[in-house]
């Protein structure tokens, strides 16, 4: 039976095995690669995504628990006013080194803004934490959240 | 340096390679070549210009976040004397008879590439020069260039680099080795901190990695290994897998890479990884893993104790009579130091694409090593190497992992299996984790003698390891050199290797990784044991300025610009010691030091550590002052590179890491059995520093790593009095 959704504020529908997880049916069934593979496991965040605005683990979520839900991947992040704001800090700061892990950052960073606009260093921390960066660009993922969010430049990043 | 000599003769040829209507950056190379008045021209297999001179630069290196897509064609640039603004970035094929060594490992991409690439940029501007002369009837000396427009004041002439871009290209080649190339004074582009020209595709998620890799009418693939390492199919029944809907096939490979021997799998084949995953479960094999099951870390730990005991089964390195020098000295200091195997855990799985038409292979690989990649699969599949196309797609991190190419070899079985048709193959993260090549475990009983001023006067080391027949295995090796012993007029290196069915790799910076923590916590022990500290210890150990005894063709360290970086951090640390105040809460604190020489990078780390009360170790600051040459090429970048292997670095001392094995086979499973780094674990602040000596640029991805290791045990010590010998390091 197809299941509808919508994501990046477009509707669409899949047929496909219930069980399969969310990340399976972006990057298979709707061609949208941007949402990574780290684990599988719930336990890495690169497959981040926000379903009605909760940053979910799509490697862990059934496709027939998005039914009817709005998803928003890295593709369409930009859509939201805190996810045009971080995409536009990750990139002056450089944010990224192999950038595979850096779309469920930008979206779990997303959703961590959305609940609260001005995180001090340890909510951001503690907002983050679920995100394993190989390349550890956690310094510059800190700064960037704080730009993104108006908050003064305490860098981290000495020269 | 090793240049590529071939390479300015080579890189003028036009290249032809054109795969599965895929057009390459080769391909478009030759198609401009003949294509009408309106396309890009070729002026090398490097540079290309359009109508609108716009540039289109060939980055010829894999990427693995290192930043070689970006700095690389910064070379290139920088000579052709044209705006950062002014180009895109595009990856070449991987052909090392077109483009030399394209290989992601040792930190060796700066020091191999600083010059060509440079010649290139210079070669293409030449050219342009010498067609514009041409044209305008003058002498090219009398040519200036500047945003990739070509200047004649005296006539007050002036055209875009584009404009000669078709005369330029059939002019011969100049000699690179003459040509000019700028002072660094007049550098517009090296030494600018320059975003990644990947940024703005990877924010907004689009496909770029291995995994991303989408051809029509491709099928996807899932692993089935035996646990044990190193163990055979004898059999299998694959035919409830083969009644589901989609499945297309279950393919006994061999995994091994050629001729490492034989590390059977089976590969299930289906129209969707997320099926072909699920329908492992279904699949019955059958292993001869008997030679492999009596195997386990617990049998090493005991073995490693009993060979520490032991005499060493070889003799590494000896100069003088470290036991004469033993038995006269005033103190004599004697400590065992450990470390465990570790995964990469790359955050992209292992994975490959592979296309199999009329008996050839395209592949779409992220590779650290390409080039081993198609000798390796070209000899599995008994094909000719030129029968391979291989396309380097970004990586989702290397760390030394893709250096070896099992997904290559792998993936092309599997292509064969299934002609006409692309197949990606993807590990799962336990197959991942469980299918690595590890950095290997090692053991070292160390004695050192000091005299009555303190002075190291005999040193030895029984390291032990893995290998066979007296030989390390992969990554297993001990340089004959290590610092101080190179330096010493008494001492002895020995070791012995024990068997082990697991494969084994380069983890960035091998060997190093685990030898600085080591050496320079055992220095730590003998600066105390000396009544000093280890900056004073080490300056004394180097001594005047000179380049102490290396391996033949191995870079030297030399003492000067060792003692330069360890000044430096003293002073920007403000280093008095180890002993720091108590935190406001109450909680101890200490400071340590660490120093490293690899890959040509001279490295000195302090690190600020607060013991909190579960007795877990919290980072709080790193110092780092690295010497890698006269030249930083993108500071921007290179201070990321930094902050990564400092807090990489972070990881292996304080979270945990470590592989096990169990009957054979490894135990993790997920990342919460092997854990890396989160943001919770990232220092608060890093202060980074590069020294410019003039010397050549070199690498900084590798030798910016060991030393914050040792730098964190020994401000434990500083905080604790405790002397943590083993990593993962661990107080409670």
């Amino acid at each position: 039976m197809p299941i509808a959704l919508t994501v990046n504020r477009k509707k669409v529908s899949v047929t496909t095995d219930s069980d399969k997880p969310l990340l399976w049916v972006l990057r298979e069934d709707l061609h949208m690669a941007g949402t990574k593979f780290g684990c599988g496991q719930g336990l890495c965040g690169a497959c981040t995504v926000l379903m009605d605005g909760q940053a979910v683990r799509s490697c862990q979520t059934p496709i027939s628990a998005a039914a009817g839900k709005a998803i928003t991947t890295i593709e369409g992040a930009k859509a939201l006013p805190q996810g045009a704001a971080l995409v536009e800090a990750w990139q002056a700061i450089d944010v990224p080194q192999c950038g595979y892990c850096q779309a469920g950052q930008i979206l779990s960073a997303t959703a961590l803004l959305q609940a609260n606009p001005k995180p001090s260093d340890a909510e951001i921390d503690e907002g983050m934490n679920g995100n394993i960066c190989r390349c550890a660009t956690y310094i510059r993922i800190r700064r960037a959240i704080r730009m993104a969010a108006g908050l003064p430049d305490v860098t981290g990043d000495a020269a | 340096m090793s240049l590529m000599p071939e390479l300015d003769r080579r890189a003028f040829l036009a290249a032809s390679v054109a795969g599965a209507g895929v057009v390459t950056f080769e391909a478009r190379l030759a198609l401009a070549a003949n294509a009408p008045q309106a396309a890009a021209v070729p002026v090398n297999v490097f540079v290309r210009v359009d109508t609108a001179n716009h540039f289109t630069i060939g980055a010829k290196n894999p990427e693995i976040g290192q930043g070689i897509r970006t700095m690389l064609p910064m070379l290139i640039a920088e000579e052709l004397d044209i705006g950062w603004a002014q180009l895109t970035v595009e990856q070449t094929l991987a052909d090392d008879k077109i483009y030399g060594v394209q290989t992601a490992g040792g930190s060796n991409a700066t020091p191999n590439n600083w010059l060509p690439m440079r010649q290139m940029g210079a070669a293409a501007r030449a050219m342009i020069l010498n067609a514009a002369a041409k044209e305008w009837g003058v002498d090219a000396a009398s040519l200036t260039t500047k945003a990739g427009v070509v200047f004649h004041v005296p006539s007050q002439r002036q055209a875009p680099y584009a404009a000669f871009a078709r005369a330029a290209a059939s002019l011969p080649a100049p000699d690179v080795a003459k040509l000019p190339l700028k002072s660094p004074k007049e550098y517009t582009i090296i030494g600018k901190p320059m975003v990644g020209v990947d940024t703005a595709k990877i924010v907004t998620g689009q496909p770029l990695f291995g995994i991303d890799v989408s051809l029509p009418n491709m099928l996807h693939s899932a692993i089935i290994k035996a646990p044990a390492h190193g163990a055979t199919l004898a059999s299998h029944d694959a035919s409830a897998a083969m009644k589901i809907k989609g499945v297309v096939a279950v393919v006994p490979i061999n995994s091994g890479m050629v001729p490492m021997g034989s590390h059977d799998t089976l590969v299930v084949v289906a129209d969707s990884w997320w099926k072909a995953q699920k329908a492992r479960g279904l699949v019955k094999p059958v292993w001869n893993d008997a030679a492999q099951k009596g195997l386990s870390t617990a049998l090493y730990e005991e073995q490693a104790a009993k060979a520490l005991g032991a005499a060493p089964q070889v003799e590494l390195a000896k100069a003088g009579n470290v036991e004469a020098a033993l038995a006269s000295a005033a103190k004599v200091v004697t400590a065992d130091y450990s470390y465990p195997f570790l995964a990469h855990g790359t955050l992209e799985p292992q994975n490959c694409t592979g296309l199999w038409q009329d008996g050839k292979l395209e592949l779409w690989a992220p590779s650290q090593n390409p080039a081993n990649g198609r000798r390796e699969t070209a000899a599995m599949l008994g094909i000719a190497p030129e029968a391979l196309t291989i396309h380097m797609t970004r990586i989702g991190g290397g760390f030394g992992r893709r250096l070896l190419n099992d997904y290559m070899v792998m993936v092309g079985q599997v292509a064969k299996a299934v002609p006409g048709r692309p197949v990606k193959l993807l590990f799962d993260r336990t197959d991942d984790l469980r299918h690595d090549f590890y950095r290997p475990a090692g053991w070292h009983r160390l004695t050192a003698g000091l005299d009555a001023q303190g002075q190291l006067v005999g040193f030895k080391d029984h390291f032990i390891s893995f290998g066979k027949d007296g030989k390390p295995v992969r990554a297993a090796e001990m340089s004959a050199f290590e610092f101080p012993t190179n330096a010493l007029e008494h001492m002895q290196l020995g070791a012995t290797y024990l068997p082990t069915n697991l494969g084994t790799g380069w983890l960035r910076a091998p060997t190093s990784n685990a030898m600085a923590f080591v050496y320079q916590s055992f220095l730590t022990e003998l600066a105390e044991a000396a009544g000093t500290d280890l900056p004073d210890f080490l300056r004394r150990l180097l001594g005047a300025p000179r380049e102490l005894p290396a391996e033949k063709g191995r870079p030297a360290l030399h003492t000067g610009r060792a003692r330069a970086v360890i000044d430096a951090v003293c002073a920007s640390a403000d280093w008095r010691g180890g002993h720091l105040p108590p935190s406001a809460k109450g909680e101890k604190r200490g400071r340590g030091f660490g120093f490293y020489f690899c890959h040509r990078g001279y490295f000195a780390e302090v690190a600020d550590v607060t013991i909190l009360a579960d007795q877990s170790v919290r980072v709080d600051k790193v110092w780092a002052v690295g010497d890698v040459g006269s030249q930083i090429i993108n500071p921007l970048n290179a201070r990321h590179q930094l902050q990564g292997a400092l807090i990489e670095g972070v990881g292996q001392a304080l979270i945990e890491q470590k592989i096990e094995q169990v009957a054979g086979a490894i135990t993790a499973e997920s990342f919460i059995d092997f854990p890396l780094a989160r943001i919770e674990n990232a220092p608060r602040e890093i202060a980074v520093q590069f020294l410019t000596p003039d010397f050549p640029p070199t690498g900084l991805g590798e030798p910016s790593l060991p030393p914050v290791i040792p730098a964190i045990a020994n401000a434990i010590h500083a905080a604790t009095g405790k002397r943590l010998r083993s990593l993962p390091l661990k107080l409670a």
